[in-house]
């Protein structure tokens, strides 16, 4: 029912929604919560466990019951809080876990067989028979328990994430937070306010009270329009800070576009900032509590701060006949608004005897308490106990209050526990909980809003001494200054359920039955009974729970402790997080000079790290990748192939120092290398292990070009500057990548020096250019470098251009190919090639071979130190039954051979006691008409000859294989040098 | 968590990889005891307060840089160039 006059609602501009398909109506500024509740919809939710029907209970983020769902198909959002989701022209609401409708929902039968369904039943009751809990009892629980559901497709809502920094962060905008910011920012620090509200004034905008002589409300927007006139200044409202973290980072979500139609595809839904604050003002405010008693969660049943709100900042009476049952002074302020709104108000039951409220136009009973409900779907009536006796009153509306709860979770983040405070029956942060932050106001247990104004600018001018600024002078407003007078109350005395945690279903029995079967820690009870454990962490029922659990065990508030408050403070969608990363966004895209060639010939593009590389270029006529393949392995084993190989690392080595750290870091030898020459060289980590392979070509007498993997070239480099900062600061040496530099070129086969002569300026021949020469050449005019090394065993070069000139160098050398009956190849040829020849990759080099292990034990100088040669040399890392490095060929009846497959001797048992070493690298050979493979074998090459088993349990193949010399192309090596 | 690189200023620690102990700057000789090669390549400690780490501050300048830091508070006392920890020799 809308209070004509009350509320900062935009009453010029009216809004249609739906709830479960029903058209309502509400105004600009109207949440859902507060736009039902002035259609007199109060039932809005069913509860988790019993399906209970449930109301709203707060008028914020703390709210546990009304949940529902925004939005449809793709875009809906499960477990939107009512008390926060703004409503729109268009906005749809539906109600969640109920079957078939809110208002008759089939699984509220479950709070009928609720003496079953206690604190841990399903630890009790589901143990027999074992195998019935996964295949019946949790399927059947899961689909009768539960809040709402994804969609189940992709979202298409776009989310950002961004960085922000300030000298002080001021969380919270209510008047402690409006004058931390006012007092920080004109003193001239860069100042980031942030709200979860959609404007600044907190609590001010829920009460009527007046601070510097205006309307509480009218004060905070001048101080927020002064506020966001200053350019140091970003005020930050729709936006939870989420978290606390070290170094003065905090997380925040800014709900963007959630109060709009979705327009775009630009604007984001959410933005989750990573905000770096050098000081922080915690000004979070404080969250009222309900009590509990029998039937305390009937729709209508709401805390009292809630009711004044929906009254004062929306105009809103949630009920026709109010009443309040309240153990402190701070809720008769209910009443009072109330009655001056010409709202009737029914009765005040007050716990305490010794209250004092003057004269009031209703009924207060002092020393009285609520002990019950009535009503179907919503509430009708209480029941309350009096020092005369029973007594029923009817009303459709009760606010509770059992005072309020601080919210020092953001102080707790940091492993921080907050400290028990018996005057207000709160716990308060504790002093330094999280280096930085300076908790003030209501959230640090200060009540009146006098009170909280001069924290506001205590705790600013603490923050501006930290940051060592002047504190410019801010005069502090007229306020309230009404003393917070309170008797705790947690849960009135009687049968039947009085719920706690109203999200979880759990009531004083279950907290008190978990106290019975001994789970006394408060960690214990919270698992235990799940309180405090749903979306809402428990924030309006942590504390009373405790008390009951302290009350149960006999012993006092501040030894029972409190659970962990953990990030996020409210619930954080992943999409947010992860803003960025969906689709390809999920890791950057690295594509090489030829990737729009090699797209137009068709090749399928495949991953390698970041890069994106061609798997094979089919033909019209080929029906299967392998036909492309042995097709590309034949250009460089016939006439000639032309391969990408620009993603290797590529880095640029220079200075006197140069050839030391080649020596340092390969196990070779590089000092002796001579200028126009490259060398093969093996790298080892400090443990012995092989690192990284590769090739690196002397330029200059103090200038090397090092290739590496393209997978390590990250790690190679990083080990490059481990070395030369962290171990040899003395040498003179520099080194960058030059990857994107450089493009790239394999030119392989028999015909590759034919290709190369027609596109060079200066021939080549076998004197200048023997295999393993290096050097520059001129390329159509361009200065690039040429490279006599093979992966693939033939006569082979690879030549580099400057990368702008990288597209067109590809597609000339493919089209030279082409004309020579050649082409290019891809990874899949190129992969072929390499293991006919023996040539190893990361499949091998995986991290858990050695030098020895892969046969290049000799490749180890004993003239020299390196990285990795002490560790190598550890008996356990020489032994000849080591699995070392050998070749494989099928030669049983099955021809097949996987890559994973593992090794057993001839007729062994295919059990792991007899496992002997697995297979790395597959192909088939076009070569040999075979497959090939290599893998690592115990005894290694020793056993060259002897017929062994593979079996590859996964793919269930079961291979008898010959073991044979890892070269199976060429082992002479004519062909390199022919 | 932010770390205060002496080249670039203070930054968030997703610029920076994570290598461990600072213990990996003194590389013994290569014909140390074996007992130095297992204490210099395997064995750490993994103590509960002060800790001298070293990062590389790979999204950024490329320095490697000893962190001093407090494993509990998480608190970080000290950021040096490992080039200058070398130098001076302080890696006690």
């Amino acid at each position: 029912m809308r209070v004509a006059g009350k509320g900062l609602i935009d009453r010029t501009k009216p809004v249609r929604f739906t709830f479960d398909g029903k058209s309502y109506g509400g105004f600009q500024g109207d949440t859902v919560a507060s736009a039902l509740l002035a259609n007199e919809v109060r039932l809005m939710a069913r509860s988790f466990k019993y399906h209970r029907p449930r109301g709203v209970l707060t008028a914020g983020s703390e709210e546990p019951n009304a949940l529902m769902t925004a939005g449809v198909g793709a875009q809906a959002e499960p477990n939107v809080r009512a008390t926060t989701q703004e409503i729109y022209e268009g906005l749809k609401m539906r109600s969640q876990n109920a079957f078939p409708s809110l208002a008759f929902d089939l699984m509220a039968i479950n709070d009928l067989a609720a003496p079953f369904l206690g604190a841990g039943f399903y630890y009790k009751t589901f143990m027999w028979p074992r195998r019935f809990w996964e295949a019946l009892y949790e399927p059947v629980i899961r689909r009768a328990a539960g809040l709402g559901g994804l969609s189940g497709k992709s979202n298409p809502d776009p989310y950002e994430k961004a960085f922000a920094f300030c000298d002080l962060l001021v969380i919270g905008g209510g008047p402690t937070g409006l004058m931390a910011a006012l007092t920080a920012a004109r003193s001239g620090a860069d100042v980031i306010i942030a709200d979860e509200d959609t404007r600044l004034g907190g609590r001010l905008l829920a009460e009527v009270e007046t601070v510097g002589h205006k309307a509480g409300h009218a004060w905070a927007a001048e101080v927020a329009a002064e506020l966001d006139g200053m350019d140091n200044v970003r005020i930050m409202t729709r936006t939870t800070v989420t978290g606390a973290y070290d170094g003065g980072m905090y997380a925040a979500l800014e709900r963007v576009n959630h109060h709009r139609p979705r327009r775009d595809s630009i604007t984001p839904l959410e933005c989750f900032w990573r905000i770096h604050a050098k000081q922080t003002v915690l000004a979070a405010g404080a969250q009222e509590r309900p009590i509990a008693f029998q039937n305390n969660d009937r729709p209508g049943i709401m805390t009292a701060g809630a009711v004044r709100a929906y009254l004062n900042r929306w105009g809103v009476a949630p009920g026709k006949h109010v009443t309040v049952f309240a153990n402190n002074d701070d809720a008769h302020r209910t009443a009072r608004d109330m009655a001056a709104a010409g709202v009737h108000v029914a009765a005040v039951i007050d716990s305490r005897h010794d209250t004092d409220v003057g004269n009031t136009p209703y009924r207060v009973f002092k020393g009285a308490q609520v002990c019950g409900s009535g009503g179907r779907k919503e509430l009708e009536s209480i029941q309350i106990r009096t020092t005369t006796g029973m007594e029923a009153i009817q009303t459709d509306c009760l606010a509770v209050s059992g005072g309020w709860n601080p919210a020092v979770h953001l102080t707790c983040h940091m492993n921080g526990r907050p400290t028990w405070r018996a005057d207000i029956q709160a716990f308060v942060p504790s002093e330094g909980a999280v280096p930085g932050m300076i908790p003030a106001g209501a959230c640090n247990g200060v009540f009146s809003t006098s009170g909280c104004l001069a924290s506001g600018v205590e705790a600013a001018t603490k923050a501006l001494a930290a940051l060592d600024r002047k504190v410019a002078l801010v005069e502090l407003p007229d306020a309230d200054d009404v003393p917070y007078k309170m008797t705790p109350l947690w849960a009135v005395a009687g049968k039947g359920r009085a719920w706690l945690d109203f999200q979880n279903d759990v009531s004083v029995k279950d907290i008190k039955q978990a106290a019975q079967e001994n789970f006394r820690s408060v960690e214990h009870m919270k698992r235990y009974t799940t309180q405090g454990m749903a979306t809402d962490q428990g924030k309006s029922s942590n504390v009373a729970s405790l008390a009951i659990l302290a009350d149960a065990t006999g012993r006092g508030i501040p030894e029972t402790g409190t659970t962990t408050f953990r990030p996020p403070y409210t619930p954080v969608s992943i999409a947010a997080m992860g803003a960025g990363a969906q689709g390809k966004g999920f890791a950057p895209q690295r594509f090489t000079t030829s990737h729009e060639q090699s797209v137009q010939m068709g090749a399928p593009m495949i991953e390698a790290g970041l890069w994106y590389r061609p798997s094979y270029f089919p033909r019209d006529s080929e029906k299967h990748w392998r036909q492309s393949c042995d097709r590309e392995v034949g250009y460089v084993r016939g006439t000639v192939g032309v391969c990408d190989v620009s993603t290797l690392g590529k880095i640029d080595i220079q200075g006197q120092d140069a050839a030391a750290l080649l020596d340092f870091v390969y196990t070779n030898m590089f000092s002796t290398l001579k200028v126009g020459r490259v060398r093969y060289g093996l790298m080892l980590r400090e443990d012995g292990f092989v690192m990284d392979d590769g090739t690196c070509a002397r330029l200059g007498d103090t200038h090397f070009v090092m290739t590496t993997t393209t997978a390590a070239a990250g790690a190679v480099m990083r080990h490059l500057e481990f070395v030369t900062q962290c171990l040899h600061p003395e040498w003179q040496v520099s080194f960058t990548s030059v990857t994107e530099q450089w493009a790239q070129f394999a030119v392989a086969g028999p015909k590759s020096r034919d290709l190369l002569n027609g596109l060079l300026k200066d021939r080549i021949g076998d004197e200048r250019w023997p295999f393993m020469a290096c050097g520059p050449v001129s390329v159509a005019g361009v200065a690039g470098r040429l490279f006599r090394i093979s992966f693939s065993g033939e006569h082979a070069y690879e030549i580099a251009v400057p990368s702008r000139y990288g597209a067109s160098l590809f597609a000339e050398l493919v089209k030279r190919a082409e004309a020579m009956e050649g082409g290019a190849y891809g990874m899949e040829a190129l992969n072929v090639l390499r293991i006919e020849k023996g040539h190893i990759t990361h499949s091998e080099i995986h991290g858990r071979t050695t030098a020895f292990d892969i046969g290049m034990a000799r490749m180890v100088s004993a003239k020299k130190d390196c990285v990795g040669k002490t560790m190598a040399a550890r008996p356990g890392l020489v032994e000849e039954d080591r699995e070392r490095l050998v070749g494989l060929r099928p030669v049983g009846d099955v021809k097949a051979l996987n890559a994973g497959a593992h090794l057993f001797a001839h007729k062994a048992d295919a059990v792991r006691q007899n496992d002997q070493g697995y297979v790395t690298s597959v192909a088939f050979s076009p070569s040999l008409q075979s497959m090939i493979g290599l893998g690592f074998l115990k005894g290694g090459l020793a056993r060259e000859g002897e017929i062994i088993r593979a079996v590859d349990h996964l793919r269930g193949y079961d291979t008898e294989l010959e073991v044979c010399s890892p070269v199976f192309v060429d082992p002479e090596g004519e062909r390199v040098r022919g | 968590m932010r770390i205060n690189c002496p080249i670039c200023g203070d930054r968030d620690r997703r610029e920076f990889y994570y290598q461990g102990a600072a213990v990996a700057l003194d590389r013994p000789a290569p014909d140390a005891a074996e007992t130095s090669w297992d204490d210099y390549v395997h064995l750490r400690d993994n103590p509960a307060g002060p800790t001298r780490e070293l990062w590389h501050h790979e999204g950024g300048c490329s320095a490697w840089v000893v962190v001093a830091r407090d494993t509990v508070s998480h608190e970080i006392f000290d950021v040096v160039l490992a080039v200058d920890a070398k130098t001076r020799g302080a890696t006690a």
